[in-house]
């Protein structure tokens, strides 16, 4: 058996048992002359609070567990069924669903096990915490609440706000003896604080941290973070609609590659929905000085997984080097089609999904790495610099290559910044992937990847008038 | 090791075992305890092309305990319905509140009401539903008339869901009532291609409580709506950016009003201080044209219900009267916290989610004019005849895409345009709403906001907007 971890999580938590799931699994299989089945299971334990204005506003505790089971039928044809009831009745009517299921199996593509699913796990550096009660983390996010409103009398309230941690388990097991288990701790905290002035609208800004337990949390970090985004926003003015070279903060840039990730997505590809071809492995996709890479295992990415929903082992993966397409994300089914291995980006199902896991994006190493010296705030033509980006579920249109989306940003000229009132960019994913000028800055960790700043020419912004 | 429980469902048996619970809660010092039961039956079809792709069960169980002491609430929810697993959640909730149970009562119980059964007759709903083998016939039909419809078609799709709920709710204020709902829901999308044009467009249908409704479904019209809608965004030109009028479609156009408006009109917007209309009852904050409704009643509508999340049988609530604003949505912490009264409002996604005001069938009444009056009325400006999706800012500005868009040039439809974005703030375009169409038609959706993702019905008649911003290129 895989174990990535060894500690014990919070003794609320309802722990999987893999020895004793797979028995009782093999014997149902058995007694329903089922001989091929996978399973993939998770339990957690959460708790969380919220406040308003130094009450406490909500507090929260939830323990779930949830399991889904694949069974393959005498044609070979797979059925899938999930259930958040994990007693042997209900193992039980998972299984028979999923038997049952199976007769509509896709007999075009068919999944498999994993080639990799009994193959080493890298080690993660995880240290498991023990919960803190929920009434201490009340009182650290009232305390850290009070930080943030006193930092400017135009700070009113802290409406979006949460302080949270989970003890948590994965599982993966298949009739052919894999064995995957995962415990993880994590803890989160985000503060969205809420300014006005007289006469004048209201902003808001935020900031979120993660950590492996609470008392890890950079809290102080995120008040500062958090009071500064709100408060610079005060003194805003609207912006002219018309074509700005654009400076993408790193958590922007990666919002906005995560939103186009299905360039990189064999299942798409597959399905028709990329703008992606198997034909684009080798083509020249971007700017030659641009490197993407996936790499879950960056010990930036809190709470990574060691497997991915088929029990392949997590790993890196260059997508893109140069600008040119190196590699696809692929699970099992898709990596057959394309004849690669698995990748360990796989979900499960039915039809199994695919996604990528935390982006590393740089300037290709022996290139030119774009325009040096880039300083956003030095002297020259206006400059939007764009902070962060809203409503990407909305405003993009991954299979079009399309993008509309609100942001919030400065207006910056000769140095002088100045924050915008409300503007939405707009562009096709990608002039701009072939239009970056170059970047800025050292790159950043953040909770989706790891980025610099990043400049781009000609993007069109929209402002409300 | 989680017990199974569930074998014949919510029966008889629960009433005793929930007031045990209650009494427990009440004792320790609650003010009030809420016991949400759930079992879920989900399955979802997913067609490709002219292939069944995805056959997905999932069956769900759980709890969520809620305890109110003064106006505040700890809320617990777990998978475990075992009477330990469920006392454990109550004493988790009660602890969060600083209560645990005492040998000596602190509050009386007095017991749980006559169960309120508005499940009653529904219980073969479930099997009057079609069998995945005529579900699965059903998609095929609706992807192979894209086929027929369609041009340069890259993919084509079509999904269903159906959802089956039931839910027993029990508080110690002697809520007792249980419900059965049934969603289903059907989708049409394709994506179409030719050289560097491309246009991906998507219709929903749903329906609750009509366990026939896949049966009546016109895959044939409504493959050709998709496949019209299609064709004509595949080569159109992208909109220029800039200020001008709009004239919003019915149906999905009542997104807008939905995300920019109805959620100000939460009672959870006015409890976080986000909401610029939480002392503006009785004051004018819309277009005199504009009258809202908010209602759980409408048959067979996404977003009706017999019964609330907290047990209350839904209202039609008139959230704007001819401009005027009338009242709130409201739920039980609502009222508590704001003074505004419970409107039937409280919904929650499922048992790991504590209910909070949200809206059911949400629409703009229709008005007296013509669509086409509305259009003959703009000299330049733009026609949205399908909204995509969109999303509201902590601060209230909106931004929704159009899926299919096109000019109005002189009081005339012209050329397709695409790439456009509806940008603004409610309270400033809720005032520019200056006329309203008699052809009110609602249209499904989901909501997903601070309680979950929940079933719900938008609408509106054909709407004019004096003056918006239209993001382009």
């Amino acid at each position: 058996m895989d174990t990535q971890t060894s500690a014990q999580v919070g003794t609320n938590s309802k722990s999987l048992n893999p020895i004793q799931l797979r028995d009782q699994l093999e014997q149902l299989a058995r007694g329903a002359g089922i001989n091929q089945w996978d399973l993939g299971a998770s339990c957690s334990t959460d708790t969380s609070v919220q406040v308003d204005r130094g009450e406490a506003k909500q507090m929260k505790g939830a323990q779930r567990s949830a399991i889904t089971v694949r069974v393959w039928n005498g044609d070979g044809l797979v059925g899938v069924t999930s259930t958040s009831d994990l007693s042997g009745p209900g193992l039980a009517k998972a299984l028979e669903g999923a038997r049952d299921a199976s007769a509509f199996g896709n007999a075009d593509e068919t999944p498999a096990f994993s080639p990799l699913a009994t193959a080493p796990l890298a080690t993660l550096e995880q240290p498991i915490h023990q919960p803190q009660s929920i009434l201490d983390l009340l009182a650290t996010l009232k305390d850290a609440e009070r930080q943030l409103l006193d930092r400017h009398q135009a700070i009113g309230t802290v409406p979006y706000n949460g302080l949270a941690q989970r003890s948590s388990e994965r599982l993966y097991l298949n009739s052919d003896g894999a064995c995957r288990h995962q415990q993880l701790t994590t803890a989160s905290i985000y503060l969205y604080a809420r300014a006005e002035e007289t006469g004048r609208k209201p902003r808001s800004g935020g900031a979120v941290r993660l950590a492996y337990g609470a008392s890890d949390l950079d809290i102080a970090g995120c008040i500062d973070e958090a009071a500064e985004r709100t408060i610079s926003h005060l003194d805003y003015a609207p912006i002219d609609t018309g074509h700005y070279t654009c400076v993408f903060s790193p958590e922007a840039f990666l919002d906005l590659v995560g939103a186009f990730s299905s360039l990189f997505n064999a299942r798409a590809i597959l399905d028709g929905v990329s703008l992606s071809s198997r034909e684009s492995l080798g083509q020249q996709l971007a700017a030659p000085f641009l490197s993407i890479h996936d790499n879950g295992l960056n010990p930036g990415n809190v709470g990574a997984s060691a497997f991915d929903g088929e029990g392949t082992p997590t790993k890196p993966l260059a997508l893109l080097e140069g600008g040119v397409i190196q590699h696809f994300l692929h699970s099992e089914a898709t990596a057959r089609a394309f004849g690669v291995s698995p990748t360990g980006h796989a979900g499960m199902g039915s039809k199994v999904s695919v996604g990528p896991d935390w982006f590393e994006i740089s300037a290709t190493p022996g290139s030119d790495g774009g325009q040096q010296g880039l300083n956003h705030l030095g002297e020259g033509s206006p400059l939007v610099l764009i902070e962060s980006l809203s409503a990407l579920h909305a405003g993009v249109k991954a299979s079009q290559g399309s993008f509309s989306l609100p942001f919030d940003g400065w207006l910056i000229q000769n140095g002088q910044r100045r924050s915008i009132e409300a503007a939405t960019v707009a562009g096709d994913i990608r002039t701009l992937l072939k239009g970056l000028v170059g970047f800025e800055g050292a790159a950043k960790v953040t909770p989706d990847g790891l980025c610099p700043h990043v400049w781009v020419d000609g993007l069109s912004i929209t402002g409300e008038a | 090791m989680v017990l199974s429980p569930l074998a014949g469902g919510f029966d008889t048996t629960w009433r005793s075992r929930l007031e045990s619970l209650l009494s427990s809660g009440r004792g320790s010092g609650a003010d009030l305890v809420e016991v949400f039961l759930e079992r879920t039956d989900h399955i979802g079809l997913l067609a490709e092309q002219d292939t069944i792709t995805s056959v997905s069960p999932a069956f769900g169980m759980g709890a969520g305990i809620r305890v109110f002491r003064g106006d505040r609430d700890g809320f617990v929810s777990t998978n475990d319905l075992s009477d330990a697993g469920l006392l454990h959640a109550l004493e988790q909730a009660l602890g969060m509140l600083g209560l645990a149970p005492t040998a000596s009562a602190v509050a009386s119980f007095e017991g749980l009401m006559d169960l309120r059964d508005f499940g009653a007759s529904k219980t073969d709903w479930l099997q009057r539903c079609p069998e995945i083998q005529e579900a699965t016939g059903t998609l095929l039909e609706g992807t192979a008339a894209l086929e027929r419809h369609g041009h340069h078609l890259q993919a084509r799709r079509g999904s269903y869901a159906r959802d089956w709920q039931e839910v027993l709710v029990a508080a110690s204020d002697g809520t007792f009532a249980r419900d059965i709902r049934l969603h289903q829901s059907l989708g049409l999308n394709v994506l179409a291609a030719d050289g560097d044009h491309r246009a991906g467009l998507g219709r929903r249908y749903g329906t609750s409580g009509r366990p026939d409704d896949l049966r009546q479904w016109d895959a044939d019209g409504s493959a050709q709506e998709v496949c019209s809608s299609a064709g004509t965004m595949l080569y159109a030109d992208y909109v220029e950016a800039g200020q001008m009028p709009a004239v919003l479609a019915n149906r999905f156009g009542g997104v807008i009003f939905h995300e920019a408006c109805g959620h100000l009109l939460e009672t959870t917007q006015v409890e976080r201080g986000t909401t610029p209309f939480a002392d503006k009852v009785g004051d004018l904050i819309a277009h005199e044209a504009v009258t809202a409704i908010d209602e759980g009643l409408s048959d067979g509508a996404f977003g009706s219900l017999c019964m609330d999340d907290e047990g209350m049988e839904p209202q039609r609530t008139v959230l704007i009267e001819n401009g005027v604003l009338k009242r709130f949505l409201s739920d039980r912490a609502g009222e508590l916290r704001t003074g505004h009264a419970r409107t039937g409002s409280g919904r929650r996604q499922g048992h790991s989610f504590a209910a909070a005001s949200r809206m059911r069938n949400t629409f703009i009444a229709a008005g007296p004019h013509s669509p086409d009056e509305l259009i003959a009325s703009v000299d330049q400006g733009l026609y949205c005849k399908s909204m995509g999706g969109g999303s509201v800012g902590p601060t209230g500005q909106f931004n929704f895409a159009v899926e299919e868009g096109y000019l109005i040039e002189n009081g005339k439809l012209t050329k397709p345009v695409k790439g456009a974005t509806l940008i603004g703030e409610a309270k400033e375009v809720m005032p520019r709403i200056s006329m309203c169409a008699n052809d009110l038609e609602l249209a499904a959706g989901f909501c997903g906001s601070v309680s979950g993702s929940i079933f719900v019905t938008v609408g509106q008649p054909h709407i004019k907007v004096d003056s918006i911003t239209v993001g382009g290129r």
